[in-house]
């Protein structure tokens, strides 16, 4: 179902999904409708205390996007059952049952480091500050399996911009958020937290590269990485770092998590590259979820048209 | 508590049991209940009941002598043969499912992921094992040179252990666990043997203790 909206309604104004649905079990649930609707307002504030982290609020006026692949969408149930996010557990399950309680409001971001104009942002500010446009990108893991994604966001580049960064800067550092009293299960991990990634800047400018709030039209599920975070489309999944709090532009290249975890395994580019194999398997194939037989991984995740002139003159063998 | 372990029923029941994760397995296939990538599912599932399997055989011994239960002898082979069936669904969803029957990426994924060669090296010591684990092949053999021919189920528990720590991206808690398991059931043999053999050594020589892999 499409619901028209001004494009300017607060996203805290916005009823979350779960709540409108309960909503309309209560109106069924009640004789007197006329006195459910009336006092509706009030018992929706106090329901909503405790179904706001399950939510998903639809995301309306999204423009369509270039970019977007024509390839079939992977089922959103995959899409939020089969997930890496360590915070909530190393098991492809564990974060759509461990991740339902997350706390992503208020939420702000902060822009920081070489740069004129740093600021906070809060969700409202980020929502506001660019047109959102649905991009349906290939989304390729560095364990050899993928998935089709219709993300909504507009270019990182619009936020980054706005911050007006300085001749010094060079890179570009994110850091998501990270509170073990909300994500017990990090510590059996096995990397440290908070996850950190980092982008050179122009990689970061790249019109492709994305800041994500939501996919199939709605916000961002918690295990997702709600509320906002950032999709590379041409880098292995990891680089593509949820939940985040910090964008900072940096001089030198950031420390990345996964690069300190194992050095050898995960480089700092993380370009998508099926002729440089992961030491412990191929990234020749891969697996798209829904699909029986691997399918060829493309170079750059078949983004090269966009993107191989990043990394000209790069030994890309050795920058991995 | 003998006349139950002797029972032909609790036999029955064992095998039951330990059929139940295969069944598990079929009836979630056929309600299409094995999420969203169901090969990793089922590599993941199988894997982890041969090593289940394999630590279960390895304590019949040890349980034998510490419960004083000779009759859980019983049941040995079957769990051991249990062992062996899930990595037979293991290997083949590997080159059936997952490779698609591709036998060069295979022998190049032997070949060149050591994940894999020690993986592979674990199954394949499983074979002579299934093979010769019947009664005939025990009288065939000698007791003394099966038993040593059956030995290979630690080194094949060890190649285990091994090949699922070194395919875990990070979190080590399982393949832990199992190590754990097994290296505390290969120090007891380590242990039998050593107090065996002092025994051997020692002036006033006790009755032979009954010959254990």
């Amino acid at each position: 179902m499409l619901v028209k909206r001004a494009a300017d309604i607060p996203y805290s104004e916005v009823t979350p999904k779960s709540l409108y649905l309960n909503r309309r079990k209560f109106l069924k649930q009640t004789t007197t409708a006329a006195a459910a609707l009336a006092s509706g307002g009030s018992l929706l504030t106090l329901l909503s205390a405790r179904r706001e982290a399950l939510a998903t609020t639809k995301l309306g006026n999204l423009a369509k996007s270039p970019f977007s692949t024509s390839e079939k969408a992977t089922p959103y149930d995959d899409v939020t059952h089969y997930n890496n996010f360590y915070e909530f557990g190393t098991d492809k399950s564990d974060p759509a049952k461990n991740a339902t309680n997350f706390r992503t409001s208020p939420w702000t971001v902060k822009v920081s480091g070489e740069c004129a104009k740093p600021g906070d942002y809060s969700m409202d500010d980020l929502l506001k500050l660019a047109p959102l446009e649905e991009r349906i990108y290939r989304h390729r893991c560095v364990e050899a399996w993928s998935i089709v994604v219709p993300w909504v966001g507009y270019s990182l580049s619009a936020v980054l911009q706005r911050a007006e960064p300085t001749p010094k800067a060079k890179f570009v550092a994110f850091e998501s958020y990270f509170n073990s009293s909300q994500m017990p299960q990090a510590r059996w991990a096995g990397i440290s937290f908070p996850y950190v990634e980092g982008l050179r800047l122009d990689e970061a400018m790249h019109p492709l590269t994305l800041l994500c709030v939501g996919m199939y039209g709605e916000t961002l599920p918690n295990q997702d990485g709600a509320p906002v975070r950032i999709v590379i489309p041409w880098k292995y999944g990891f680089k593509s770092i949820k939940s985040i709090v910090k964008i900072k532009l940096v001089k030198s290249q950031p420390p990345t998590t996964w690069n300190m975890a194992s050095s050898v395994e995960y480089g700092f580019y993380s370009n998508v590259n099926p002729n440089v194999d992961h030491p412990r398997w191929s990234q020749a194939k891969e697996r798209r979820l829904g699909e029986f037989l691997r399918r060829p991984t493309l170079m750059f995740n078949g983004y090269g048209d966009q993107v191989a002139h990043l990394y000209d003159g790069m030994d890309l063998k050795k920058y991995f | 508590m003998n006349s139950i372990l002797v029972s032909r029923w609790t036999k029955v029941f064992v095998f039951i049991l330990c059929a139940m994760p295969a069944a598990q397995l079929l009836w979630r296939a056929l309600h299409d209940d094995l999420g969203p990538n169901p090969i990793e599912l089922i590599t993941h599932f199988t894997g982890d009941f041969i090593l289940i399997f394999l630590v279960l055989t390895l304590s019949i011994t040890p349980a034998r002598k510490i419960l004083h239960q000779p009759e859980l002898i019983r049941f040995r082979r079957m769990l051991g043969l249990f062992a062996f069936f899930y990595a037979c669904l293991h290997f083949s969803t590997w080159i059936g499912l997952d490779k698609f029957f591709d036998l060069r990426e295979m022998l190049h994924d032997v070949r060149k992921r050591p994940f894999i060669t020690v993986g592979f090296t674990g199954f394949v010591l499983l074979i002579p094992l299934a093979l010769t684990s019947t009664a005939g092949w025990i009288r065939r053999l000698g007791g003394k040179r099966w038993l040593a021919l059956h030995r290979l189920i630690y080194a094949s528990a060890v190649a285990g252990v091994i090949h699922y720590w070194w395919l875990v991206k990070s979190d080590i808690r399982k393949p832990v666990m199992y190590a754990a398991l097994v290296s505390l059931l290969l120090v007891y043999r380590v242990a039998t043997w050593l107090r065996r053999r002092r025994a051997r050594s020692s002036p006033r020589p006790r009755v032979p203790v009954e010959a254990q892999a």
